[in-house]
């Protein structure tokens, strides 16, 4: 492409709206993994065909010069109501139909184009309420929610950068390259208050200063798409739904520090995301918003994207660099930071996929425009995976500082089949879990680490009364123990022995002393691990034994699971007042655990009974009970 | 202004003096913060975290990889440190293999040692659950994974020192494991031996092989006369494991403890390094006058040479041919001074004792013998020796000295300082000036290559030419030396290569000692030995002498060259079973992926991924045998595979799917018809 100006951008952006004006309708179909995988292909190719055998004209591409205005089909990133898709949205009218089949495409297109009602049958109905909602914004579940990371998911496609530009896509790059200096766009980032939203909350600002200052020959810009918790899936929705601003935001960092090179981590497991991202960076090439002389700047800035191999401990820093590099992904002692020596021993800023995505806002909108967002010290939002027993699960995007209570009972529309709450785990396997007496606890880095949790990348798993807390510790042990790299001793050898004694609580093989053990070890852990996927990893112990020890204690002295999931320490008994000695129940039973005689009270013996719960369904009077 | 440049360590005032870390810090004031990983040579790894220490705002911090600030308060020994230290122990003792008593390390395990410091009664947590097979497939190492604290000492000591890589971690979490690559075997990969990963091993994961019983069934075998050579570098520190200050010179009472050993004759292996000097430096004059096969490599050191035969086939002619001296030794032995005794080879048993463990793979390669026998049937290590002496209950102490016996006893100080480094390349300088000139040399002292500096440059004129020589020990000095050659910025006549840092002083077969300052007093104790010799020139030995005038006739002749000097191949990096990577029912098609250097930079390893991904969007997984391999030899035109066996080179990740479909679909199809 022939040498940029700066102008170029506000050209292109006029010219491509007006394209986007001129469309009478779009029909946007989710596109994200969530949907695809429920078919929304074939629901985006029925919708194109139905459009097109009514003789309307169909826009794949809105932005060929045709004169005729017309109806486009086109696929959109996700809209983090994962559980209700695949979804469809009408533009500009704001509908979205959920759980839509091909089928569904010629009602849907009939409605559209004569002007009819909405398909009710296809609008979100309120588990609770009953209440059905035309527009997406109206839905309590958007509703709630202020979508400024996720402003484009699910709105344009992601797969068009034009659709960005002309959405103001690159603006913030423009600016910094033709108005600012790296020290003013620093300065900026500083004053937004904006936090690593990786996790860790540390002021990106201040990364990016650190990184500035530094004086090399060759620094990079990394950003870390290795997502990894199980259930949290807010960067790959970004990556999908819109990549170009995380390019935009590595593009800003690189001028701001001084770095030319760039590399995007991501999960191999995504590989939808790193389609797109493959295709968003081939595009900005193509029109000069990556490369050489940056819109007819001297700055250049070039990105590479490295599939990681999946393993959970190259979202640590030290280890992704370890892991770009082409190393066993193992996190080395900081100091050095990144920001002194990152990979290849050069200073590095690396930050979190959803940190990139709020940077081009921040620099055209302000950062006064941010700070006000959120709470003090906690400025912004903040994505969230909300999964679980509530009734809405998906993607979010709320303020920083929002409660508990709004995300689950608001947002998440409460539990599901009238249970009751019990506790949310956030932050996955570095988190902890918080109780019902934390709900009106504010979503914040400060407030959650002081709780023992931490908002890690997101995720946040609501569970409700039958979920037994020691399980859910032992699980997510589970899982460090088996992403744990194996370098240091608190982490390799730590988690395995915590995991042992959670495993023997479980089994019914617990030991009154494993709970003094069990906390002495987690802070030993926690207090001596190297990386912060050994330093956290006790969070679920912790928390657990904080906010739920007398259910440990259940287990290990006891011997019983409060919740009945455990099923080495389920127990039955019969109780006599129901029992009429029918004998029904020791008929079935496969072992030979029931006796008593006819007509008077049966009993059970616990040390032959294998909890296979056969004689509770058998018995007609409802009288062998659990527990 | 107590502020300015001072931490506070456990309330003590300390001044920070440029250094790196806190635990420098903290052992400059006397406080012996407890370590497995952390070692000056070896680069920062962080993970034992023995070494934590509390810093006052910050927590718990490893003092290996935190640098001090001025202000920083630090506790060294706090509860919260005391309880992180206590439960490392614990957590590596529940999973460690705790048969103390037969370890090889008993008494000088450092887990053992730091457990019993920290009074580590308990162990709260349950046994290890996997016991993993031993290794012993080397002939100079025997590995135990069920011992290993993954301290990964070993990894950066094979890769950061030794520039050689055969140690790496595999598997995570606690499924973590140290092994050779693809889980081989250490006599299946590019291991030399030389055993420096056993050296700084703090347990007994990975230990010398113990052969003394092969030395208890000789010494009881009346059909055999067993003798015994002695290298130069065990005199300096045997006394180390008698409680002897290092580089002691201990040779008479070793010899005594030799023959009260049992051994018929004991004997110095110091008298066929001047051989070597001799017959190397005659070797070099000749190549210096044709001007051909140079740089020449010294090729004493086995651990050296075997690296060469893996990593530098381009140099294997600039190689001496010469022997190392015990092989020399071997050979005249069973060749000739059998003779002399009426015995055939088989009935000599020749024993060394050797700082090294690559010696024992040395003895056992099958071109060094006579007759179908070993020129050497067995290599003691100097901690085996110590053993034996410990358990035949001698007093090494009260031993009374005792002189080697004829004719391989008489040595020089040429032959003596074999042990440190930069010892061959001065006993060549001692000779090379004689030899060419005919003139004697005054000045027998080369103090430019001696010490430990990475690498050590001398030139010395000889007969109006320069001979420029270097000097490198740590085979990784070896490896930068090797790569300047090729790129043309290094230029030198003569090059003494030492797989050990230090030299032969510092072998693994020596008393194991974790600190530089030992190897000095031992290398102190070799030229204080040189300095003591009646004669410092290896061709003023009358001994030397004899043997040409009795069995070798003249240095280089063809009876030398019989008995003295060898060959060297190629050897490939990785040997044994094929790796496998999609094992099929009924393969039909075999296809081998180099992963070697060369190829990997060339992208083998994407072109073998994309193929991964080919036979399975073709579903013929079941039908191809798809492996990796290293290095067919084509290294100029990778990435090379090969399809059963025709090679085909230049396979890049975006032929590769053109080659699958032309070569190895059509092949399949051609085979199913």
């Amino acid at each position: 492409m022939s040498k940029q100006t700066p102008n170029q951008l506000a050209q292109w952006k006029k010219e491509w709206r007006q394209g986007f004006e001129r469309e009478k309708a779009r029909i946007l179909v989710c596109a994200g993994t969530g949907c695809v995988a429920n078919g929304s292909l074939d629901v985006y190719a029925a919708l194109k065909q139905e459009v097109e055998a009514r003789g309307a004209y169909v826009t794949v591409d809105v932005l060929l010069e045709k004169e005729e205005t017309g109806v486009s089909v086109v696929k959109s990133g996700c809209h983090g109501f994962c559980e209700m898709g695949p979804l469809v949205r009408l533009e500009p009218s704001g509908i979205l139909y959920t759980k839509v089949k091909a089928e569904d495409a010629a009602e849907i297109v009939a409605a559209l184009l004569d002007g009819k009602e909405p398909v009710e049958r296809l609008l979100y109905r309120h588990p609770v309420t009953n209440e059905v909602y035309a527009e997406e914004e109206q839905i309590p579940f958007y509703h709630h929610q202020q979508r400024t990371a996720l402003v484009h998911c699910g709105q344009i496609d992601p797969e068009e950068i034009r659709e960005y530009i002309a959405d103001g896509g690159y603006e913030g790059l423009q600016k910094v390259l033709t108005t600012m200096t790296p020290e003013q766009v620093c300065q900026e980032i500083i004053a937004s208050g904006l936090r690593g939203r990786g996790g860790g909350g540390f002021p990106t600002g201040r990364k990016w200063e650190f990184t500035r200052i530094e004086k090399s020959d060759q620094k990079y810009v990394v950003c870390n798409g290795d997502e990894g918790d199980p259930g949290a899936f807010m960067d790959r929705s970004l990556l999908e739904g819109d990549p170009h601003r995380i390019l935009e935001g590595m593009a800003i960092a690189g001028y701001a520090i001084g770095a030319n090179e760039g590399y995007i981590y991501v999960r191999a497991e995504y590989p939808l995301a790193v389609q797109r991202l493959k295709k968003a960076v081939a595009d900005a090439e193509k029109y000069g918003l990556l490369g050489q002389n940056i819109l007819g700047t001297d700055f250049s800035f070039t990105l590479k994207i490295k599939e990681g191999a999946g393993a959970f401990v190259c979202g640590e820093e030290t280890a992704l660099l370890a892991s770009i590099e082409g190393k066993r992904g193992m996190p080395s002692p900081k100091p050095p930071f990144p920001a002194q020596s990152g990979l290849w021993g050069k200073p590095t800023l690396i930050n979190n996929v959803e940190t990139f995505a709020n940077i081009p806002q921040i620099i055209v909108k302000g950062a006064d425009w941010f700070s006000q967002i959120g709470t003090k010290n906690n400025a912004g939002t903040k994505t969230f995976a909300i999964t679980g027993q509530v009734a809405n699960t998906g993607l979010i995007e709320v303020p920083l500082g929002t409660t508990l209570r709004e995300v689950v009972f608001e947002i998440g529309g409460g539990i599901r089949d009238g249970k009751k709450f019990k506790a949310v785990q956030i932050g996955g396997p570095s988190g902890g879990c918080l109780t019902k007496e934390h709900l009106d606890l504010p979503l914040d880095f400060d407030s959650l680490q002081a709780a023992g949790a931490m908002i890690g990348s997101g995720g946040l798993v609501v569970m409700d009364e039958s979920t037994c807390m020691v399980e859910v510790a032992r699980f997510f042990m589970n899982f460090t123990q088996n992403e744990s790299c194996g370098k240091c001793v608190p982490c390799r050898e730590g988690t395995k022995r915590m995991l042992e004694i959670l495993q023997r609580a479980v089994d019914g093989e617990g030991q009154p002393e494993d709970v003094e053990i069990l906390q002495d070890l987690a802070e030993a852990v926690r207090d001596g691990s190297l990386c912060g996927l050994g330093k956290t990893a006790p969070n679920p112990v912790l928390t657990m034994l904080k906010y739920f020890k007398e259910e440990y204690i259940a287990h290990v002295v006891d011997k019983k699971c409060p919740a009945g999931v455990c099923s080495a320490l389920k127990g039955y008994w019969i109780d006599p007042e129901k029992c009429k000695g029918c004998s029904k129940c020791a008929r079935h039973c496969p072992v030979n655990a029931i006796s008593g005689e006819i007509k008077k009270p049966y009993t059970i013996d616990e040390t032959v009974c294998i909890r296979c719960g056969a004689c509770v369904s058998t018995c007609p009077f409802k009288a062998i009970k659990e527990g | 202004m107590e502020q300015k440049n001072t931490v506070l360590i456990d309330g003590q005032v300390v001044e920070i003096n440029g250094e790196k870390n806190i635990l420098e810090l903290t052992r400059k004031i006397g406080i012996d913060i407890p370590t497995f990983c952390y070692h000056s040579e070896l680069s920062l790894y962080g993970a034992c975290r023995m070494c934590v220490v509390e810093v006052e705002g910050r927590g718990i911090m490893a003092s290996c990889s935190t640098p001090p600030t001025p202000g920083m308060k630090i506790l060294t020994n706090s509860p919260r440190v005391q309880r992180v230290r206590r439960t490392v122990l614990e957590l590596l003792l529940a999973n460690h293999d705790r048969e103390c008593t037969t370890c090889d390390r008993n008494g000088s395990c450092k887990l053992q040692d730091l457990s019993n410091r920290f009074g580590v009664k308990k162990i709260r947590f349950g046994e290890r659950d996997v016991k993993l097979p031993l290794d012993h497939s080397s002939r100079s190492l025997v590995r135990d994974p069920n011992k290993c604290i993954l301290c990964g000492d070993c990894v950066r000591m094979c890769s950061e020192v030794q520039g050689i890589g055969v140690l790496d971690f595999a598997g995570r979490g606690s499924q973590t494991v140290v092994a050779p690559a693809f889980n081989k075997n250490l006599a299946e990969v590019e291991c030399v031996n030389c055993g420096q990963c056993a050296a700084v091993c703090p347990t007994g994961a990975i230990v010398v092989k113990d052969e003394t019983d092969r030395a208890w069934a000789a010494l009881n075998d009346p059909t055999k006369t067993v003798v015994v050579q002695v290298a130069p570098a065990v005199r300096v520190a045997l006394g180390e494991e008698f409680g002897l200050p290092a580089g002691e010179i201990v040779t008479g009472k070793l010899v005594a403890a030799l023959k009260r050993l049992g051994f018929d004759k004991v004997f110095d292996t110091s008298i066929t390094a001047d051989l070597t000097v001799i017959e190397e430096t005659n070797e070099f004059i000749k190549r210096l006058q044709s001007g051909e096969r140079l740089p020449q490599f010294t090729s004493c050191c086995p651990g050296w040479v075997k690296f060469a035969e893996h990593n530098g086939a381009d140099f294997l002619n600039n190689l001496s041919s010469c022997r190392s001296p015990q092989q020399m030794f071997g050979s005249l032995v069973k060749k000739h001074w059998a003779k002399d005794l009426g015995k055939k080879p088989d009935e000599i048993f020749v024993v060394s004792i050797m700082p090294c463990t690559a010696k024992k793979y040395e003895a056992a390669l099958s071109n060094m013998t006579t007759e179908g026998v070993a020129d050497v049937d067995l290599v003691l290590t100097t901690q085996e020796l110590a053993r034996m002496i410990r358990e035949a209950g001698l007093v090494f102490d009260q031993l009374d000295v005792e002189s080697f016996d004829t004719p391989f006893g008489f040595t020089t100080g040429a032959g003596v300082i074999f042990g440190a480094t930069g010892g061959v390349a001065e006993a060549v300088l001692r000779a090379a000036h004689e030899f060419v000139t005919g003139q004697p040399i005054e000045q027998v002292n080369f103090e430019a290559v001696r010490g430990f500096a990475d690498r050590k440059e001398a030139t010395v004129e000889i007969d109006g030419q320069e001979i420029k020589v270097a000097v490198v020990h740590g085979l990784g000095n070896a490896k930068k030396l090797l790569e300047e050659i090729r790129e043309g910025k290094a230029d030198y006549h003569i090059i003494e290569v030492m797989a050990c840092p230090g030299g032969c002083i510092g072998g693994a077969g020596q008393p194991i000692s974790p600190d530089r300052e030992t190897k000095k007093q031992r290398a102190k104790g070799i030229y204080n030995a040189d300095k003591l010799s009646q004669l410092r020139k290896a061709q003023d030995n009358p001994m030397v002498a004899k043997f040409y005038e009795r069995w070798l006739k003249e240095p280089n002749s063809a009876e030398a060259h019989e008995a003295l000097h060898t060959t060297y191949s190629n050897r490939g990096r990785i040997t044994g079973e094929e790796i496998q990577l999609i094992a099929g029912e009924q393969p039909k098609v075999d296809i081998a992926v180099c992963v070697g250097t060369c190829c990997y930079l060339d992208g083998s390893y994407d072109t073998l991924q994309k193929l991964m991904k080919l036979t399975e969007t073709e579903q013929v997984q079941d039908r191809i045998n798809l492996h990796a391999t290293f290095c067919l030899e084509q290294c100029e035109k990778g990435p090379v595979i090969k399809v059963d066996d025709e090679i085909i080179n230049a396979v890049t990740p975006e032929t590769v799917e053109k080659v699958f479909k032309e070569k190895i679909l059509k092949k399949l199809a051609a085979a199913g018809e």
